[in-house]
């Protein structure tokens, strides 16, 4: 046999697997640059071992205009962790983290796609690659919080500073969060959620 | 065996073209999102290839389509493809998403957020 494994296709740990009872999942996305705490985030709540998956994605070619009628596509495999937490025993959220480059992301069909929203992990040492973020997640129309995780070591900066450089609008939360640690994490999709929760009654309510 | 002889790039895409009869699309079916949950309906069919035959067996319990895709090392876009063919065979069935339109609805947030209390 040629594979390690006497199973080359092993699915869920006993411990993985979901009740038969599970109705439905809905789905968060975890966005920010390289190296901020997306994974860790990820890890730090999921029930599971964070998985692994990826998507082939084609690109037109940077430069190439149609009028030339030449197909000039990049097709790249790109791989994204994601974990688990289930909800009830009907429902399951799963988290999604995105890292590389950003705007890469935006093409990954049906990522964006029904999730609830989306957390923004700031990058304080490259606050653009979280602006270009921001703008797309709005231009979406994904409703977002965003979140400073605390490096030990990291500059701190004031959450008035960061928000006008951000130029976030004072309706969208931000606070910090430390992507180690479990209650953090919690707190800051219990964030998310309460301003989603706002959000909807905003709408269904007017004044 | 048909698994003997040759090894298998995973990364390999003459792979995915095969395993997926060169589709890369899955027609107008249901459409399957990454957080579709697929759960089979009964023992895989013996005539089944070994990768649609492997999605049944994991699929036992709830499985959603990023948690496939992550088994088998295989693109999103791939075990679309095949859990596609698995649902027209009856094999499976699919559990799609609660619907999210512009926003969630408030049943579902406090639903979220109970769970998330209890982390």
């Amino acid at each position: 046999m040629d594979y390690k494994t006497s199973d080359p296709y092993a699915g869920p740990r006993k411990e993985d697997i979901l009740p038969s009872s599970t109705a439905a999942a809905v789905k968060v996305v975890i966005v920010g640059g390289f190296g901020v705490g997306k994974t860790t985030l990820v890890g730090t709540v999921s029930e599971i071992r964070p998985l692994t998956t990826e998507e082939t994605m084609t690109q037109a070619g940077v430069g190439v205009d149609d009028l030339a009628g030449i197909e000039h596509k990049i097709e790249t495999t790109v791989a994204m962790d994601f974990g688990r937490i289930s909800i009830n025993e009907q429902l399951v959220l799963y988290l999604f983290g995105t890292p590389g480059q950003e705007r890469f992301w935006f093409l990954w069909d049906g990522l964006f796609e029904g999730a609830l929203g989306a957390v923004v992990l700031l990058d304080t040492r490259r606050l653009e690659v979280s602006y270009d973020v921001i703008g797309l997640l709005e231009e979406r129309g994904v409703p977002f919080v965003v979140a400073v995780n605390t490096f030990p070591g990291s500059p701190v900066h004031p959450m008035t500073e960061l928000r006008s450089a951000m130029d976030l609008p004072e309706s969208v939360p931000m606070f910090t969060c430390d992507a180690r640690d479990r209650a953090s994490c919690r707190d800051t999709l219990m964030a998310l959620m309460r301003y989603l929760y706002h959000l909807t009654n905003e709408i269904s309510e007017p004044q | 065996m048909s698994k003997a002889g040759k090894t298998w790039d995973p990364g390999n895409p003459d792979r995915l073209y095969i395993i997926t009869s060169g589709r890369s699309r899955t027609g107008k079916q249901t459409r399957l999102d990454l957080v579709t949950l697929v759960v089979s309906r009964a023992a895989p069919d013996p005539g089944l290839q070994p990768e649609h035959s492997a999605i049944v067996q994991m699929c036992d319990y709830p499985l959603s389509i990023a948690e496939i895709s992550a088994y088998l090392t295989l693109p999103v876009s791939t075990v679309t493809v095949l859990v596609t063919d698995l649902l027209k065979e009856d094999q499976v069935e699919a559990r799609p998403p609660v619907p999210v339109a512009a926003l969630p609805n408030v049943q579902l947030l406090e639903a979220v957020m109970h769970g998330l209390q209890n982390l």
